[in-house]
């Protein structure tokens, strides 16, 4: 069991990382949703495994699931929605605007002097 | 210590911030009443501060304290003592003179009210400092004087050396401020007290320490920036592009002799070893012999009179350093004499300035018959800052020699009074020029402009200041018990006050000699000037301005290669440097940690759980072989989303199972909006070597995650999990049986709060975005979007259209069911929010949106706006039964016909819940729809676009 979790995890985030490193703004997207699906799982699996115990109170249980790590993820999932919606516009404003969803800045502007490049005008 | 003295302490610290605002506010009622009210601060402040000297003089310390930050030792402790009550004299007494002299300074075009907006913000943090009885509270204070001084000294900001001015000051000071802080904190720690007086009685807990050399030098890095002492002491003639009064200010009475004060204040605590000797005696000699010597070849009088001032200052410096009582009485001593002649000099240079319109030496000459009055006050002023006998700069001048002949420094014991002698020779040099280039000589024809004496106004201060001077100077004997009151503060009882007497005549000793070959030796050099000034002109020097300025750019170049080497533009490159980083924290973290034996069992997954991971990995795997094909990837990310979920269920997660499928159901919906836009395909980029690294930094990722991940899972908690207490008391405690849902709404109601908070800011955002792009240039674009492949025939199925409408009321009422049971059995308002949202959302998908749109009464800013305000209405209902906020409480309720039930007031937060959900969901997904809707198509009024019956009545009807 523990090896199946752990492994999903270690999958979906090398996928994550692969795919955040992508050029274009999409598969970027996806490789984020990809990390959030291993983050939340890993957040959740560090309230250990259990099977059949959920948190809900019952007469004679003794034994239940964590919920603290559970309540921490469900709250973590509403805010990746919101996470993914947001960066969602952005990449599609930007496309819209420059016609174009490359993730880095185009070679020719990809320079060492960029943080200051405004100031050296002075 | 009764209620008034409390008062009126703060009310003397208080009373020049809060008078600041007066000044800009006056403005409207014309310059004299805006000096007028500027100058009625001060002078209260100053006269409160009077009317506590016969405490004062009675032996008694005035303390006061405000507790403000306990937990870190810093309070707002204030005390009076004599060597406060010295330093704030003078900074309210010379400040009112200098109001009286900027208000006919300035000219018309200057904006008045700021000017004394600052001057009264920067008095009152010199007050501040000096009656600081916290440290930390001192800090504040000095850094305050820092800012306030950046904006005095660049008041002018259209002069470019205004500007540069402020900033080399601000850099310089604010850089020994920030090393000031470290040593600060260390004294603090050594002494057990923030409070400066017990600092001051932990003397030998302070020397004793091995931190002490290193709390001394950043103190000392401190107070010589501040203090312009070598090798700080270039920022301080470039603060000379300030406005005069400014000028006359900040560098006679208060920010430079911050420093000074203190050292004087620490001076039992550091005093008296070897390190503070070499360290401060050394850095005053050297600082007093090169401003000594700079000031002499320097054209400006401003120029003249800044150098001299960080000759002055070194001079103090080096008789703080010497550690003996007789130093102090002598440093004491010439503080006061200092500021007087000083601010007289400044603003004498200041009137020359403003009548003849240039402050070049070489320019002016025989301005004695011109402006007799001013020549006057600028000649005793000089005189005594020579060190001529009748002037109170000689009294403390013969002191100083004395002072140096009993100092031995490296060695010979020549070499400290051969130094003194020197600085005072160039003194009287630089003095004797100052009055003879300027006032002296023949009037000359070709002054920019036509001097004469000023105002009454302008002259007053001064003049007031060189009476001081000569009366000091000749009846030393007055100000002698106070000078001594002030020196005994100082010393705090380490050292005796010496029965030293000051007087004009001491018998013909040594140190009269040294003022004299000082005096003669001014006199010439002063004829020596043009072949002197000759050879320095051709001397190379290191130009201070040109070595920070390098340093600078230095620094600035550096960061530059740095963040630009990092951070290129090429946000791929962000994406693996971060993923390396922390790959490698984690890696040390593993090398260098303790890693327990497994204490968990092993258990191999059964059939059913296998396949579920086989799926998952498969269409991870799979996913990435294929991402180019968009529309692919999102149905993988489905699948993938969809096993999570069932992961959930089976481990015992209920709610975020739930969660995470209603999640995945409108995130999918988000990304098929977006990928309307955008390229159905992504093409192949990158090299193989780019897809080799990027592959191995994800591989190398994915191993530390899942080894960390099952690491974690065969080991108990290090800590006892706080988890038991959500269990035992979410029934008790919380009213529910759901220990998630409770923790959600209860326990941890406040991240909730937040979270719900976040949610409506990003949906809020979305739509910004969404307007700011079809308000722009793209706005046309996407009207005239040629769709890239064929569109279905009919918009809106007419199965789906009937289906959906068919499930709207039964997914409604799931939704409410969902959200009812919640506290008890899994669901809750995310869940539930989610699931009306997905209601709401088929039918846009299958009406469309113009349809959906008009059916839609409540817009959803508002809804995700009253879902905050019932969630945060219902935490401050527990204020009114007297509990913390969001405390909830829960009751039951038999209505009549019914079973007993249970109502919660987390319930009416769960409400607050839902409705934030539901309209950020919305809000976000029609924000979306708004960009698809075009101008080739009209949006059709009708759910159904086919509907032959009613394209007859149209037809029939035209």
């Amino acid at each position: 069991m523990e090896l199946i979790v752990a492994s999903a995890v270690g999958v979906l985030t090398a996928a994550g990382l692969y795919l955040v490193t992508r050029l274009r703004t999409f598969p970027v997207i996806i490789g984020v949703a990809l990390l959030t699906y291993a983050v939340n799982v890993f957040l959740f699996a560090s309230g250990r495994l259990t099977v059949g115990a959920a948190p809900i109170l019952r007469d004679g249980m003794e034994n239940y699931a964590d919920p603290l790590p559970q309540a921490l993820v469900l709250t973590a999932i509403v805010i990746s929605f919101g996470m993914t919606a947001v960066v969602v516009v952005i990449a599609l404003g930007a496309y819209l605007a420059g016609d174009d969803d490359r993730v880095n800045d185009a070679a020719d502007h990809l320079d060492t002097t960029r943080v200051g490049g405004k100031e050296a005008g002075q | 210590m009764g209620p008034g003295d409390i008062v009126s302490l703060f009310l003397i610290v208080a009373l020049p911030f809060l008078g600041a605002l007066l000044p800009g506010l006056m403005y409207g009622a014309g310059r004299k009443a805006c000096a007028s009210v500027t100058l009625a601060v001060t002078l209260t402040a100053l006269i409160g501060l009077l009317t506590r000297l016969p405490e004062i003089w009675s032996g008694q310390t005035i303390t006061t304290r405000i507790d403000w930050i306990p937990a870190l030792g810093l309070n707002l402790e204030l005390w009076l003592d004599p060597l406060g009550f010295f330093f704030a004299a003078l900074i309210l007494g010379i400040g009112c003179l200098i109001i009286i002299y900027g208000r006919y300074y300035l000219s018309r075009e200057d904006h008045m009210g700021e000017f004394f907006t600052y001057l009264l913000l920067f008095q009152g943090a010199m007050v501040g400092i000096v009656l600081s009885d916290n440290i930390l509270l001192l800090l504040i204070f000095w850094e305050l004087t820092s800012l306030s001084s950046f904006l005095l000294i660049g008041y002018w900001k259209h002069l470019p050396e205004g500007r540069q001015g402020a900033r080399m000051a601000l850099a310089v000071t604010g850089m020994g401020g920030l090393a000031m802080i470290g040593g600060a904190i260390i004294l603090g720690q050594i002494a057990g007290s923030y409070r400066i007086s017990d600092i001051i009685a932990a003397r030998d807990a302070i020397q004793a320490s091995e931190l002490y050399t290193t709390a001394l030098v950043l103190i000392l890095l401190g107070c010589f920036t501040k203090s312009a002492q070598f090798p700080f002491h270039f920022w301080l003639p470039h603060a000379m592009a300030a406005p005069t009064p400014v000028s006359a200010y900040l560098h006679s009475a208060t920010m430079v002799k911050a420093g000074i004060f203190l050292m004087a204040r620490l001076w039992p605590a550091l005093s008296g070893t070897p390190e503070w000797f070499y360290l401060v005696t050394g850095a005053g000699l050297i600082t007093m012999c090169l401003g000594a010597v700079i000031s002499f070849f320097k054209h400006d009088l401003k120029a003249i009179l800044a150098f001299s001032t960080v000759s002055h200052l070194g001079l103090i410096t080096m008789l703080l350093g010497t550690g003996t009582a007789f130093g102090v009485l002598t440093a004491v001593f010439h503080i006061l004499n200092h500021a007087t002649f000083k601010a007289a000099l400044f603003m004498s240079a200041g009137i020359v300035d403003h009548e003849a319109h240039t402050r070049d030496i070489r320019r002016l000459g025989g301005l004695r018959h011109l402006m007799p009055v001013t020549a006057t006050i600028a000649i005793i002023a000089a005189l005594s800052m020579a060190g001529i006998p009748l002037m109170n700069g000689f009294i403390s001048k013969e002191m100083m020699l004395k002072e140096a002949l009993e100092t031995q420094l490296f060695g010979p014991e020549w070499l400290v009074p051969a130094l003194a002698t020197f600085g005072a020779l160039f003194s009287a040099a630089y003095s004797f020029r100052f009055i003879a280039h300027t006032f002296l000589g023949k009037t000359r024809d070709d002054y920019p402009s036509h001097p004469h004496d000023p105002n009454k106004g302008m002259w007053l201060p001064p003049a007031f200041l060189t009476v001081l001077v000569v009366g000091i100077g000749v009846l030393p004997f007055l100000v002698e018990p106070f000078v001594k009151f002030v020196t005994g503060a100082v010393l705090g009882g380490v050292a005796e006050v010496p029965d030293y007497h000051l007087a004009i005549w001491h018998g013909v000793n040594i140190p009269l000699m040294m003022s004299a070959v000082a005096v003669v030796g001014g006199l010439i050099l002063l004829g020596l000037h043009r072949g002197l000034q000759a050879g320095w002109d051709k001397t190379p020097r290191p130009e201070a301005k040109t070595i920070f300025d390098g340093i600078i750019a230095g620094a600035i170049s550096f960061a530059r290669g740095l963040t630009g080497g990092l951070h290129d533009g090429a946000f791929t490159r962000y994406a693996a440097i971060l993923a390396l980083a922390i790959i490698a924290a984690a890696g040390h973290a593993w090398m260098t940690g303790e890693v327990g034996a497994p204490a968990l069992p092993f258990a191999w997954p059964n059939l059913a759980s296998a396949l579920g991971w086989l799926m998952l990995v498969v269409a991870t795997v799979v996913l990435v072989a294929t991402h180019h094909n968009r529309l692919l990837a999102l149905i993988l990310m489905g699948i993938i989303g969809t096993m999570v979920s069932v992961g959930f269920a089976y481990f015992s997660a209920p709610d975020l199972a739930m969660t995470q499928i209603s999640v995945e159901v409108v995130t999918i919906i988000l990304m098929l909006l977006a990928l309307n836009f955008l390229p159905d395909w992504t093409p192949k980029e990158s090299t193989p070597m780019q897809r080799l690294f990027d592959g191995t930094v994800a591989i190398l990722g994915g191993l530390g995650a899942g080894g960390l991940c099952y690491h974690l899972l065969r080991r108990t908690a290090v800590e006892t999990p706080i988890s038991s207490y959500h269990l035992e008391n979410s029934y008790y405690g919380g009213g529910g049986t759901n220990v998630v849902n409770v923790i959600l709404v209860d326990f941890r109601g406040f991240d909730t709060f937040g979270e719900i908070i976040v949610l409506g800011i990003a949906a809020l955002v979305i739509y910004a975005l969404t307007e700011a792009l079809l308000s722009g240039p793209v706005r046309a674009r996407l009207l005239n979007r040629v769709p890239d492949k064929p569109l279905a025939g009919d918009r809106h199925p007419l199965m789906m259209v009937v289906l959906t409408r068919v499930m709207m009321p039964i997914v409604l009422m799931v939704g409410v069911y969902i959200f009812l049971r919640g506290h008890n059995q899994p669901g809750g308002g995310f869940i539930a929010g989610l699931v009306v949202a997905v209601a709401v959302v088929m039918q846009y998908l299958a009406s469309g949106f113009a349809w959906a749109t008009d059916r839609q009464r409540y817009p959803y800013h508002a809804i995700i706006g009253s879902g905050v305000l019932a969630a945060g209405l219902t935490g401050i209902g527990a204020w009114f039964a007297g509990r913390e906020f969001l405390t909830s409480s829960f009751g039951y309720v038999k209505l009549p016909g019914l079973e007993a039930f249970e109502v919660a007031s987390a319930l009416f937060f769960d409400l607050g819940v839902f409705l934030a959900v539901v309209g950020a969901v919305m809000l976000s997904l029609e924000s979306f729809s708004r960009l698809a809707r075009r101008s080739d198509t009209r949006d059709p009024e009708h759910p159904m676009d086919i509907d032959p019956s009613r394209d007859q009545r149209a037809e029939g009807g035209a």
